[in-house]
């Protein structure tokens, strides 16, 4: 069981408050996802759950229990670190098998549960290694055995694929994702990439200054950002605003309209402008284009085909039912 | 990038190197070869000196007239209890010092190290007095404290450096891992700081090996170690330079080949956070 209960959640460092009172509940065996920009508090609350930091204020619940003066070491959780942490003077198999070490458990029992995470993991090959002998991605995968090995009631996840390419780090997500379906334990994972937010996530908690913008699943929080801080970080390309006559037509201070919802003609429609930079992606087109009257350019997503030429007269048209709507204090108007 | 350096100056660097290697090994290897000769040739001129006869009665005569066996163990007990013992409380107090220090902690560090810098003897009469309230004079257990003592800020110091070294997030990685805070320091700390602590006890040993101002003070004859042996020899009585030079040379010799041998670790351990 995995449910995690924060009441009231403070954290000041000196005089700054980081996390201003912060309520979250995530219920047993999501896959919970902290997004925000750099500095918006999403690993400071990870590390408030894991008890590497204590809190200022508040309360939190593991379980129904009261953990917030627990040490990290009995909250049982298990957290996977962004350099990994691996301990360097130990093999693959003693860094898998260290929590169970620790928690004193029966040899026999260390080392079966250590070949069921090699084998899951395929780390076999590389029980005897150290981790200074392993790629990037298999280095994660031993600090990711090392916390499924004492199967704790959820996993923390501190952008733990961040150090790794490109390529990697979508075949990484993938595999967590698996993990995620396979035991059904809670994981808290923090981001900045609002892409492994959304592919992952049942829940995503978008963070900013220490606030919780909007918590809701993927889908909900693209379909129905709450502000336009929100609608402007979920979704790539990111959503287009529109101020002025334009939204004023609208009741409303500020329109949002993401890419994918414009459609692009060459003769007629509702907003005219002139096509600045294409970017071919095959399957897709982002067009970027200035239309009169906005001081921002805006991005359409079109045809992959769609061959268009620098400074061409285009016309935009927005799909009425997905236009966002935001008032002067950048809230959703429903 | 590497400069580039001629032939012809890299000959005269070396030559430079030796010479000054030769100036401030000389004393001792003149110890060593006064040692080996008859008490009237050691005050004689250089040149007779080399030229005389060569003998190993010295060191009978020494072996004779005091126990370096026991001089010898007292050393060992001083350079590594002192030492071990330091390690026990400099390595929690550099723990914490680099993985949770607070506002005051490069004060402390300061303050430690300024206490260095105070001579020896202003604090003699206050340590000596406190010896004898405890009983501690003569006693090996006195001199491991004092010796341990005078060397904590230098041992704290560079473990200090060491840890600083050590990612803290393997640390944590530890306290996630249900690791209580005695088994991360044991553990995960330690282990990853093995060559940091290697060339601490190898630097303290030797300077606890070689402190003489205090056991001279506090030991007569039970606790005397290898530093009063040969402080022995040069009695008012008369001139025993190659006695007192076999004894320097039985004193000296152990740590001198232990330092050569350890070298490496040692260059490093002096060197270390200086270079990156």
């Amino acid at each position: 069981m995995g449910r995690i209960t924060l009441e009231k959640v403070t954290k000041r460092f000196g005089d700054v408050e980081v996390i201003p009172p912060l309520d979250l509940t995530i219920e047993d065996g999501e896959f919970v996802v902290f997004v925000g920009p750099s500095g918006c508090g999403k690993s400071t609350l990870l590390r408030l759950i894991a008890g590497l930091e204590d809190v200022s204020g508040g309360e939190i619940r593991i379980d129904g229990t009261a953990a917030t003066s627990l040490p990290p070491a009995k909250r049982r959780l298990a957290m996977v670190f962004q350099s990994y942490a691996l301990y360097p003077h130990m093999s693959v198999r003693k860094n898998i098998a260290f929590p169970l070490r620790m928690a004193k458990m029966d040899q026999a029992e260390q080392a079966r549960r250590v070949e069921d995470a090699a084998r899951v993991l395929n780390l076999t090959d590389y029980l005897d290694r150290r981790p200074g002998q392993l790629s990037g991605g298999q280095r994660q995968r031993v600090a990711i055995g090392r916390a499924i090995v004492r199967e704790p009631a959820a996993f923390l996840f501190d952008e733990p694929l961040s150090n790794l390419d490109a390529a990697l780090r979508v075949g990484m997500r993938l595999e967590i994702s698996e993990l995620h379906k396979r035991l059904q334990t809670t994981m808290i994972y923090v981001t900045h990439d609002q892409v492994e937010a959304m592919t992952m996530a049942d829940k995503i908690v978008v963070l900013q200054a220490g606030k919780i913008e909007q918590t809701g699943s993927p889908l909900e929080l693209y379909r129905n950002p709450q502000n336009k801080f929100v609608a402007g970080f979920i979704g790539s390309p990111k959503m287009n605003f529109l101020t002025g006559d334009v939204a004023q037509a609208m009741d409303a201070h500020t329109i949002g309209i993401r890419p994918e919802h414009l459609s692009l003609s060459t003769d007629t429609g509702m907003w005219k402008g002139v096509v600045g930079v294409s970017e071919h992606l095959g399957s897709d087109t982002f067009v970027h284009v200035d239309v009169e009257g906005q001081s921002e350019h805006l991005t359409v997503r079109a045809n992959g085909e769609l061959d268009l030429k620098y400074k061409q007269t285009v016309y935009l048209t927005p799909m009425e039912a997905h236009i966002h709507r935001f008032d002067g204090d950048d809230l959703r108007i429903a | 990038m590497a400069r580039a350096v001629t032939t012809q100056r890299k000959t005269i660097n070396t030559a430079v190197a030796w010479a000054i290697g030769l100036l401030i090994f000389f004393p001792i290897l003149w110890i060593i070869i006064l040692s080996f000769k008859a008490e009237g040739d050691a005050i004689k001129t250089p040149i007779e000196v080399l030229s005389s006869a060569w003998t190993l009665e010295n060191y009978g005569v020494v072996q004779e007239r005091s126990d370096y066996a026991k001089h010898f163990m007292n050393s060992v007990i001083f350079a590594f209890g002192s030492t071990l013992l330091g390690l026990a409380i400099a390595i929690p107090a550099a723990w914490s010092m680099a993985f949770v220090p607070s506002k005051r902690t490069k004060d402390i560090l300061l303050w430690m190290l300024s206490t260095k810098m105070l001579p020896a003897v202003g604090v003699l009469y206050p340590i000596y007095l406190l010896f004898i309230k405890l009983g501690w004079l003569d006693s090996r257990i006195g001199m491991v404290i004092v010796l341990m003592l005078i060397n904590l800020p230098i041992i704290v110091w560079m473990l200090y450096t060491y840890f600083r070294e050590i990612p803290g997030e393997i640390l944590e990685a530890a306290r996630m891992d249900g690791a209580s805070l005695r088994e991360e320091i044991l553990f995960v700390l330690t282990p990853m700081a093995i060559p940091g602590i290697a060339s601490t006890v190898l630097l303290n040993v030797i300077l606890a090996w070689n402190e003489a101002f205090w056991t001279l003070n506090l030991t007569a004859a039970s606790a005397a170690p290898l530093t009063a042996f040969i402080a022995s020899y040069s009695s008012p009585e008369g001139l025993f330079y190659a006695k007192l030079s076999a004894a320097s040379t039985m004193a000296i010799a152990p740590i001198l080949i232990m330092g050569w041998f350890s070298q490496k670790q040692l260059v490093r351990g002096l060197t270390f956070g200086a270079v990156k």
